[in-house]
């Protein structure tokens, strides 16, 4: 009864028959999609992640991000420069987005003091000056914002590595990750070690060879140029170091705690 | 043995769509659609594009209504993890289709030949009721061919762009490709409109199209005859006992 007239992809078929593969068809078609579709109300309703260091997001899709984590630090290479250009094109008015953990009105850029907290050691007292002293290092890159904008800035400062290797932080550096917070502890950040090491993160108290206005974060800044605008910290008080990931303001907000680029 | 006369009524069928097509385009779907609203949860954090020549805005991308009526403000978070999530599924779908058509030479119906686009143009010119007559037709015809290779194409391109935008640093070699990390962004807004522009398109054209030929992306079929004919069957009584 099957006749197939192969050539054209034609086939003969009798009403009956046509009918019961449409309907397969489309009871599949339809099952489908409405497994698909539930499937969708259940990620979209799904309860929100227990909250820890990270914090905000739905559970399955904080699993999503901690795996593409995984997957995406495997592109990872202290090699990868980010780009950098002539001080020419470093834009005059650096934008300021936020201004969160500097909003002590006390607060004295005089009486600063930076704190690196050593695991069973005595915390390390550090100056300005201390910093100042250690070899500069400028950079020219683009700035990139979370949010989707980006601008091409000036900063100048010390290398988080030559400041590793000068206060011989070195044991520290061979855990995970590097956590700073503000003076207030109002904005935390945590940042994983490669990028922390990687030759381009600056301690900076310079933009457009000046020194950092106020809210910029004077007297001292991270820049970290593999990271989003996020994770660039402001007014550092402090540093410390752990194998756990470290407190992180908007990994607490729901976005994803790597933020790498 | 007897002989029974009964009508039965054959139609012929044309196996149009493979199962691996239909599977790719309604998983790409609710994905695409998934990736655009996601993609615009991002976007809004910083809305700047728009289309403006000496001076007059003609679009704004977007107005204020647009963005309550689709419940986008204040959503950056979710809209990176869903994106983050569901890039996957678009990639790998778009993957696999190219991979299917590549391997079973299906490629050879959709890319545009020579004449492709010359014949688009007496296509575009029947369709818009200007010419009476189609030059001959294959299974896709030359319009469909250089938009649904475009479509592969802007599908790269998405993913190009939005690797461009996504590591910056690990993928610099793509952002350069791309005319740098600005430009990146902008051209994954623009084919972002395409897929838009084109599902409208898309949508017109399913309708004009007719209820046999939607229904040939769901069943892979389509009835290509409707004459019944009448045929003599020889059968043994006993496979039917209630003749």
């Amino acid at each position: 009864m099957k006749n197939l007239m192969n050539k054209n992809n034609m086939e003969e078929l009798s009403d009956k028959k046509i009918n019961r593969r449409r309907f397969v068809s489309f009871a599949t078609f339809l099952g489908l999609s409405g497994i698909a579709y539930g499937g969708w109300r259940w990620l979209y309703n799904s309860p929100a992640e227990i909250s820890g260091i990270t914090a905000g997001a739905k559970k399955p899709l904080r699993r999503a991000l901690n795996q593409t984590e995984l997957i995406v630090r495997k592109t990872y290479s202290n090699d990868h420069l980010v780009k950098t250009y002539p001080v020419s094109k470093a834009a005059k008015k650096v934008r300021v987005n936020s201004t969160i953990g500097m909003n002590d009105k006390n607060f004295k850029a005089g009486d600063w003091l930076l704190t690196v907290h050593k695991t069973n050691e005595a915390p390390l007292q550090v100056t300005l000056e201390d910093i100042m002293a250690l070899p500069k290092t400028e950079i020219v890159y683009d700035f990139k914002c979370v949010e989707g904008w980006d601008q091409i800035q000036h900063w100048g400062g010390v290398k988080f590595s030559d400041f590793i290797k000068h206060y011989q932080l070195e044991d520290q550096a061979k855990l995970q990750y590097v956590g700073f917070a503000t003076p207030d502890k109002k904005y935390y950040v945590g940042v994983d070690m490669p990028a922390a090491m990687h030759p381009q993160t600056l301690l900076a108290y310079e933009v457009n060879a000046k020194p950092l206005p106020l809210e910029h974060g004077l007297p001292l800044r991270l820049i970290i140029p593999v990271k989003y605008g996020i994770k660039n910290l402001k007014r550092i008080g402090s540093i410390s170091f752990s194998d756990q990931r470290p407190p992180d303001y908007w990994a607490d907000r729901g976005y994803d705690y790597y933020s790498g680029l | 043995m007897i002989c029974n006369e009964i009508n039965v009524f054959m139609r012929t069928i044309k196996h149009k769509h493979p199962l691996a097509i239909r599977w790719a385009h309604w998983i790409n779907f609710p994905v695409l659609t998934i990736m655009i609203w996601s993609g615009m949860l991002i976007y809004w954090a910083d809305p700047e594009y728009s289309i403006t020549i000496s001076g007059h805005t003609f679009v704004r991308f977007f107005p204020g209504w647009f963005y309550t009526f689709f419940n986008i403000p204040h959503r950056l978070a979710e809209g990176m993890a869903f994106h983050f999530l569901f890039m996957w599924f678009f990639a790998i779908n778009g993957f696999l289709y190219v991979l299917y058509t590549v391997f079973t030479g299906e490629w050879r119906q959709l890319v545009p030949g020579r004449h492709s686009f010359k014949e688009a143009w007496l296509v575009l010119l029947h369709d818009l009721h200007i010419r009476k007559t189609l030059p001959p037709q294959d299974k896709y015809n030359a319009v469909q061919r250089i938009i649904y290779t475009s479509i592969i194409g802007m599908g790269l391109g998405s993913l190009i762009t939005g690797l461009a935008i996504y590591k910056p640093v690990q993928f610099h070699w793509l952002t350069w490709l791309c005319g740098g990390y600005y430009l990146a962004r902008v051209e994954h807004f623009i084919l972002t409109i395409g897929y838009v522009l084109f599902f409208v398109i898309h949508i017109i054209q399913v309708i004009l199209g007719g209820w046999n030929n939607f229904s040939s992306v769901i069943t892979g079929f389509e009835i290509v005859d409707n004459k019944s004919v009448s045929i003599i069957k020889v059968e043994h009584e006993d496979e039917k006992p209630n003749e």
